[in-house]
């Protein structure tokens, strides 16, 4: 069975959510500590959301230097899949495995809602499941959401598929060009702003489609042709 | 024991949503005539004697840590 990492930052809030869906997937939930430099083998990784270190500073810009990012930030270099969940996609940003910021919502306020999304790039190892259902309702709760890169890095981002959703049905954070997720150039890093982890019962969520996030790591880190 | 001064502010083209909020409430405070505010972050640190060239140093903090280049620039000022 694949081991899915999952990184408590002192702060972290949705970690236990991203266990149970990884296990919800039927993978193995392995919880790793920002203080350790162990990355206990590991198929995949993902960094949840919450507010690590209270957002001293910057969102993100603390947790960067925990000593299990080191090892966080060299294994996704070596093609190590690791995905960044709200406060992880901010610390994925500062940790320069992606592009551009979040920065504070254009509005002002901390929103919450049930966010439609359109999946654009289905080919990540992350998203792979969403080829059949590219669009997808998905909690978004943030104050700091909103991604801002300069316009020649969005053009990239564009040109080369590297934007993996977008806001559908209204922005929440005035997010440029409504980006809700990015991937680094290898598609091994993904960020997204919104929680699929909330996404993964109709009990608690307004759908299932945030499990083709953690359907979809099983299937590539077991081999399957994506 | 070197005090050095790190002042951190938003790129010129970066929209700052907390200066224009201030700036909006300006009028009612009965401010006239007071406009483009940007809001920044403001910090004091002292270098021990011992460290050589602390400027030099101070800025390298404020590059990995203190700002964010990609949205942020800075100033660095030994104050005394």
């Amino acid at each position: 069975m694949q081991r899915i990492g999952i990184v408590t930052f002192p702060g972290s809030l949705d970690d236990h959510d991203c266990v149970r869906a990884v296990i919800r997937a039927g993978g193995e939930a392995v919880a790793l500590w920002h203080g350790d430099s162990d990355l206990q083998n590991v198929d995949a990784i993902i960094l949840p959301g919450g507010f690590s270190y209270g957002d001293a500073l910057r969102c993100g810009s603390i947790a960067r230097f925990a000593p299990l990012m080191t090892d966080v930030i060299d294994a996704a270099k070596q093609g190590m899949p690791i995905l960044g969940i709200c406060n992880g996609f901010q610390i994925l940003c500062e940790s320069h495995l992606l592009p551009g910021v979040l920065t504070r919502n254009a509005h002002l306020h901390y929103r919450t809602k049930d966010q439609a999304l359109r999946f654009e790039n289905t080919k990540t190892v992350w998203t792979a499941n969403f080829v059949d259902q590219p669009y997808a309702v998905i909690p978004t709760k943030h104050g700091e959401g909103r991604y801002v890169a300069d316009a020649a890095v969005l053009d990239d981002l564009e040109a080369t598929g590297r934007v993996i959703a977008r806001y559908i049905n209204g922005n929440p954070n005035g997010s440029m060009r409504d980006i809700a997720g990015v991937c680094n150039e290898a598609g091994n890093v993904v960020g997204l702003m919104p929680h699929p982890e909330h996404a993964i019962d109709t009990l608690t969520g307004p759908s299932t489609d945030g499990l083709a996030f953690f359907t979809s790591i099983l299937s590539a880190t077991a081999g399957v042709a994506l | 024991m070197p005090r050095v001064v790190v002042d951190v502010l938003l790129k010129p083209e970066i929209l700052d949503p907390q200066g224009q909020a201030i700036e909006r409430a300006l009028p009612r405070l009965g401010f006239a005539g007071v406009s483009d505010v940007r809001q920044g972050k403001h910090f004091e640190l002292s270098v021990d004697d011992a460290v050589t060239n602390p400027e030099d140093v101070v800025r390298q903090l404020a590059d990995n840590l203190l700002a964010n280049p990609v949205i942020e620039d800075f100033t660095v000022t030994v104050v005394r």
